[in-house]
């Protein structure tokens, strides 16, 4: 990985966000995006988008019809872009993941064509910026890069799907560089659907808690930058990480719920070890998927120790959706920067928040900010429809 | 891309279920007749294409996880399952590891519809049983709860063309041993938000749901082998000007073809096929628009114009409505020399 940009609830960018996943910081508030006052749920992680976007290739029409999941890649990908210090030349593959794309503009859409059904003013628009690959479109003209789109949507664990198969594709040859990440915005279809279901919590999320009761969605989006090592070393490139490893799995136990045992989570694990070529002995730290609804974690727990076996009992693992929330298709790719900057920082990320940790985790859950020597992180991303993803990293020296 | 052979195609489109309802029709070479689609707030319906009832229902629809799914996951699931016969119990007995991808544009939009329009007038009252099917991934998870299948599952996101992406996500999990096989659907469901819009870009074209589906593995079938030789690059072709030099650029990356070869295309006189020298077919004129489905739909064509001895070779060129330029090739690896192209 030779270049990173991540936009949440923190703010824009490495260093703010570093220092809120470090010191623990919490960034929940009212949600002001659309009226949430008939729902149970009133709180998300909303970001407070910058005025201004980064210098970029886009018209000035172009820019006008952005709208927030393409603002928030854009501006991950841009900071990845400036960090890596690649050219335009040549073609980049891209491999995002999300889950709603523009979803905004979809509803606007529908709102439209319901009560003016005549009025088509601005529908073509909408319709062209709410399909997901426009927002792959749209960094790539910004960027000025050409190459191929693919977009993952396998829900929560779409962002860590899309960088495993960015992995895949560097690691086959089939791309020396790669520009890949998620990216996901709070909408309101989603927002609602969640709290149908009654998995969001009306207060801060705590994962790993005794007393948790759902998860608090929020929003945001990472970009990383991937590189074939000797392209990167060519070019004397400052290399911030190194995955090694990836699994993917499918929990076919139910459309919305884990397996209870986290079988299919555990398979997910077990596979990313063996493409690694490292036990669980090897892993210094484990970001959790860690949403706070009460199946997820039990079932990730379960997972986590039959994966870790004796080296669970000292094992630091954490859940930064305690921070930031859960950003669905965009939660693998912020965690995965989330652990390369601890790899980088040589900190593990607290959960502040935790007040009764669940009896049924052995491990060591991260409560309060630390240094740590860590060599290597493991990152689990779960989603609805069964979709497990987990992906390795490893401190670059 | 590693050698990668097809081992069975499915379809389920306005022609019917199966693929030898999809020969028919494209024999007969005649549009299909329109069916109405109530639009909210129109008097006049919308003409589309709909994927006619099953002549028998097929009994996995009595599967829990089937029952209250949406129609996308109907068609997918039935596609699917005719690509890959008798290998699903194979699949089921964990003697084969199956790797899915699913492609679309527009998923599970007729919940998503629903849902939405719920949420409009109540969002305390929107209906949990809804939204689950929302999400583009639960034709894929249905799919592969179904068939007991654990491995690895993409849904890819995006115009006709992320259909032929599919193919090659697939080809590089047989390559690096993620599957033992893989089966690629594109799959799309009727809806009038879709056929809407869909007119917004083009007033004649007809929006028609459904799947198609190609089950592939890294041998040749022992019988009527088809191999697919190539996935070009995808070439972006997102303004009107590009797209002409993304076609060009993608029909650079194939053979010159020959006569008796087929080139099954997702529009009529694309300027690149212009000295195509063998047979065009365009389904699109027959079935309708129907994105990823329409360009599984071409490539089960090609595959079976193959099988059937029609053709020893087949491109599928698509220049999807607002993302890419890409082809894919099929050969029969008995009669030609592959032209292998990553």
């Amino acid at each position: 990985m030779t270049g990173a940009g991540v936009i949440t609830a923190f703010g824009a960018g490495w260093k703010i966000n570093a220092d809120g996943f470090r010191s623990g910081r919490t960034a929940f508030r009212p949600v002001t995006l659309f009226d949430v006052s008939r729902q149970r749920c009133k709180i998300g992680a909303e970001i407070e988008l910058p005025a201004d976007l980064p210098p970029n290739r886009l018209s000035r029409g172009d820019l006008r019809r952005l709208q927030r999941a393409s603002r928030l890649l854009l501006l991950a990908g841009a900071e990845a872009w400036n960090q890596t210090g690649w050219t335009a030349a040549g073609r980049l593959p891209m491999v995002l993941g999300t889950t709603s794309g523009e979803m905004c503009l979809g509803q606007e859409y529908l709102r439209q064509a319901l009560r003016t059904p005549f009025e088509f003013k601005r529908q073509a628009e909408r319709v062209t910026h709410y399909l997901v690959q426009q927002q792959g479109i749209n960094l790539a003209n910004a960027l000025g890069v050409e190459g191929e789109v693919i977009t993952i949507s396998n829900a929560c664990a779409s962002g860590a799907n899309a960088i495993g198969y960015a992995w895949q594709l560097v690691g086959q040859g089939r791309a020396d560089r790669v520009l890949t990440g998620g990216y996901d915005a709070l909408c309101h279809l989603t927002f609602a659907g969640f709290d149908t279901l009654q998995a969001l919590s009306p207060t801060p999320c705590r994962p790993f808690d005794a007393g948790r009761d759902g998860l608090t969605l929020g929003e945001g989006a990472a970009v990383l930058a991937l590189e074939e090592l000797g392209s990167a070393e060519r070019r004397g490139a400052e290399i911030l990480g190194e995955i090694l490893g990836y699994g993917a799995t499918m929990d076919t136990h139910h459309l919305t719920q884990p397996q209870p045992e986290g079988t299919a989570a555990l398979a997910a694990m077990q596979a990313a070890c063996a493409s690694a070529g490292v036990t669980p002995e090897g892993i210094d730290y484990v970001n959790a998927h860690g949403t706070a609804t009460p199946q997820n974690d039990t079932a990730e727990t379960a997972a986590i120790q039959a994966w870790a076996g004796a080296r669970a009992a000292t094992l630091p693992v954490s859940s930064t959706k305690a921070g930031i929330g859960h950003l669905l298709g965009a939660a693998g790719a912020v965690e995965a920067v989330v652990c390369l900057m601890a790899l980088r920082g040589q900190w593990l990320p607290p959960e502040t928040s935790l007040q009764t940790p669940d009896p049924a985790c052995r491990f060591q859950i991260v409560r309060q900010p630390m240094a740590a020597k860590i060599q290597t992180a493991l990152s689990n991303s779960f989603g609805f429809g069964g979709s497990n993803a987990t992906l390795i990293f490893r401190r670059w020296l | 891309m590693s050698r990668v052979f097809v081992h069975g195609q499915g379809a389920v489109s306005p022609a019917g279920w199966g693929v030898t309802a999809l020969r028919a029709c494209l024999n007969n070479a005649r549009p299909l007749p329109l069916q109405s689609l109530a639009r909210p707030g129109w008097d006049k319906p919308l003409a589309v294409r709909i994927v006619p009832p099953p002549p028998v229902r097929p009994a996995y629809l009595g599967h829990p996880r089937l029952r209250r799914a949406s129609p996308i996951t109907h068609y997918a699931v039935g596609a699917a399952l005719e690509a890959l016969g008798t290998d699903a119990d194979l699949i089921r007995s964990g003697g084969l590891r199956l790797g899915i991808v699913t492609c679309t544009l527009t998923g599970g939009i007729s919940y998503s519809r629903r849902f939405y329009e719920e949420v409009m007038q109540n969002p305390a009252t929107a209906s949990p049983m809804i939204f689950p099917e929302t999400v583009f991934n639960s034709s894929a998870s249905h799919l592969a709860a179904y068939l007991g299948s654990p491995a690895i599952n993409y849904t890819l996101v995006g115009d006709a063309g992320t259909y032929l992406q599919g193919l090659a996500v697939a080809a590089g999990w047989l390559d690096n041993g993620l599957a033992d096989a893989c089966i690629v659907i594109g799959a799309e469901e009727p809806e009038w938000s879709a056929a809407d819009a869909l007119r917004l870009f083009d007033r004649r074209a007809v929006h028609a749901s459904g799947a198609g589906a190609l089950y592939l593995k890294a041998l040749p079938a022992a019988a009527a082998p088809v191999e697919l030789a190539a996935v070009t690059d995808s070439f972006a072709a997102t303004r009107a000007p590009d797209r002409q030099e993304a076609a060009r650029q993608m029909r650079a990356q194939l053979p010159a073809g020959a006569p008796g070869e087929l080139l099954c295309a997702s529009e009529c006189g694309n300027p690149a096929w212009k000295d195509w020298p063998g047979e065009l077919l365009t389904p699109v004129g027959i079935l309708g628009e129907a994105f990823a489905a329409g360009a599984a739909w071409q490539c089960v064509a090609v595959c079976d114009a193959i099988q059937q001895s029609r053709c020893a070779a087949g491109n599928v060129s698509i220049t999807g409505q607002s993302m890419q330029a890409i082809a894919a090739r099929f050969v029969n690896p008995k009669s030609l020399k592959p032209q292998t192209r990553t």
